[in-house]
């Protein structure tokens, strides 16, 4: 079977055609690096995103501080995590890279604070 | 008057860039002029990953990516000035500045950067009948309520113009619980990058509507709905096609203007297309000593060019204000061809004795095409597309040495080959 992807690795946006059929991955092509290749196994096998969001702040400068998964979650996974974020605050001051939620809902993705509060 | 050798105005990925590649570049004194509280710009609203991948080899949020070059300024003597606002330029580069501290600021530098940014066209700019209900505002505006203030503006949303902001709210409203009906795009096209319509829209079955718009708003004091109409090839709606959709929210994304207000002041050239002024290969204007990148130099949708544009602006300042410019200056204008909108610089000195790289966009949708770079008539390079579209900025490499074997009644023209 082929399939048409865009890449979503990186903002260039690859245009990648994966051949595959029931048990594996044949071919992949069209894209300019390796991160391509793993995107287009991955999107046909398990797809995953990264995700972005805030998390309230308590006695920060901001109300909220922005958040990301420090590692792509399974695609269907992006709503619970979402409550899961929205089910927690963190008091300041934070800082970048500092670990808000380990390992989340077990996808081995920690949700990192992307600023300063 | 206070003297600096380099003075940036705006303090985004632009701006840093911009100032410390000229101090890497032996400039003694350099200021930074930033209108909002912190140094980022734009940077720190756009909390979703896809920055730096290109430039850093890592995927970054926006805030993430500001933060290592402010990280960077920290460890050199250039100074901020930061809730500052520049107000004109003058003919001889004294910069006027304002801010509640110094109160007006008058300041004499050698060369000057700009790096304004861009904002956002509003709704004055379109054609919509209807009330000023609440509800409807741009998109950036609605990305600064909720990644900044922590305040969703509203739960059923519809997003006017495919823009990369629209696209990446459209996604961010929808993680946050609000409902996203539509994205009405008036061209054929999206203007946003393909890899947003898939991960902000596709991914949640959100529906983009091409060649469609609005065309009215109800509702008294809350927007309680919008009509949309499909349009024809002159844009126009037709008849018969109105559709009305009960929303509370209207987003704007309907295009990014650069903020060149200080630029016309000064007289500088500008480019009908870009809307940003015309420039050289190191991004200096006509105006002596005045240098422009990032967006208020034309509208770029990675960040990654931004920093890398901007670094050339920081040599060619540097070379300017160190006397270390090219001796001979032979100026060859940069010519558009079939398919292609415009091209950064406009304009490039043959005697400059590097490689340099032609930014431009396509006018409309390409499929299996080729880029071609003509100079004085012969092909130096052609290169396959599978895909070129007016979202995504493209570049083609004119080498050293045809630069070298060109005249001053030269040449240089990129088209797209079907
Ligand atoms: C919503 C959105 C999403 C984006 N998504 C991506 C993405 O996923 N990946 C990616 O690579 N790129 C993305 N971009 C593009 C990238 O962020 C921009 O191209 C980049 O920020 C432009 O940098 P800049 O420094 O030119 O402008 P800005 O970031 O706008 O900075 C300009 C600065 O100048 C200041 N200023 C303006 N006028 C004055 C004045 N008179 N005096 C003093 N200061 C002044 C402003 O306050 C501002 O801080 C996105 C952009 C937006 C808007
Ligand atoms: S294949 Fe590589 S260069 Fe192309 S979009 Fe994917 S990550 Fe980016």
């Amino acid at each position: 079977m082929i399939r048409e992807l865009t890449c979503v690795a990186c903002p260039l946006g690859c245009a990648i055609t994966v051949d595959y059929n029931d048990t594996e991955v044949l071919s992949v092509t069209g894209n300019t690096c390796k991160r391509g290749d793993a995107y287009a196994r991955t999107e046909i096998v398990n797809p995953t995103r990264s995700l972005a969001t805030t998390v309230k702040v308590n006695g920060g400068v901001h109300p909220v501080v922005p958040v990301r998964s420090n590692k792509p979650i399974p695609k269907k996974m992006m709503f619970e995590c979402m409550k899961t974020i929205n089910s927690v605050s963190v008091d300041a001051p934070v800082e970048i890279g500092q670990v808000i939620i380990q390992d989340i809902l077990g996808t081995g993705a920690d949700i990192i604070a992307a600023n300063y509060d | 008057m206070i003297n600096y050798d380099l003075v940036v105005i705006g303090g985004g990925p632009a701006g840093m860039a911009a100032a410390l590649k000229a101090k890497e570049c032996g400039v003694g004194s350099i200021l930074i002029l930033e209108r909002a509280e912190t140094l980022g710009g734009i940077l720190e609203q756009c909390i979703h990953t896809g920055f730096g991948l290109h430039y850093f080899g890592e995927e970054l949020s926006g805030p993430e990516y500001a933060e290592r070059f402010i990280k960077e300024l920290k460890t050199t003597d250039i100074q901020v000035k930061c809730d500052t606002m520049a107000l004109d330029i003058s003919e001889n580069n004294v910069v006027t500045a304002v801010n509640k501290t110094d109160g007006l600021l008058k300041i004499q530098a050698k060369a000057v950067i700009l790096a304004m940014g861009c904002r956002e066209r509003p709704r004055g700019a379109l054609e919509m009948a209807g009330t000023r209900a609440s509800g409807i505002m741009t998109a950036g505006t609605a990305q600064k309520y909720v990644n900044i203030d922590g305040y969703m503006p509203g739960k059923e949303v519809v997003i006017l113009g495919s823009g990369d902001i629209g696209l990446i709210m459209a996604r961010r409203m929808t993680l946050e619980g609000a409902k996203v009906k539509v994205v009405c795009e008036i061209m054929p096209y999206s203007g946003g990058l393909t890899r947003n319509i898939v991960q902000c829209l596709d991914d949640f079955d959100i529906p983009l509507r091409l060649s469609t718009t609005v065309i009215e708003t109800h509702g008294k004091d809350r927007l309680e709905g919008v009509t949309i109409a499909k349009v024809d090839e002159k844009l126009q709606p037709i008849k018969g096609t109105e559709e009305y959709i009960p929303c509370d929210t209207l987003m704007l994304s309907v295009g990014l203007i650069p903020e060149n207000e200080l630029t016309k002041n000064v007289g500088i050239e500008m480019d009908r297309v870009t809307n940003g002024a015309v420039v050289d290969e190191m991004r200096q204007t006509d105006h002596k000593g005045i240098f422009a990148c990032g967006n208020v130099l034309h509208v770029h949708d990675l960040v990654d060019y931004v920093t890398l544009e901007s670094q050339l602006a920081g040599q060619g300042a540097a070379e300017y204000i160190l006397n270390k410019q090219p001796k001979e200056t032979v100026y060859v204008s940069t010519t558009t061809g079939t398919g292609v909108r415009y091209l950064v610089p406009q304009r490039v000195n043959i005697k400059n004795p590097n490689d340099v790289k032609l930014y431009f966009r396509v006018g409309r949708i390409f499929k299996n095409a080729k880029v071609v770079l003509e100079c004085d008539g012969k092909v130096i390079s052609s290169k396959k597309k599978v895909k070129l579209a007016p979202g995504e900025m493209e570049n083609v490499i004119i080498p050293a040495d045809v630069l070298a074997s060109m005249n001053e009644s030269g040449v240089i023209c990129v088209r797209v080959e079907e």
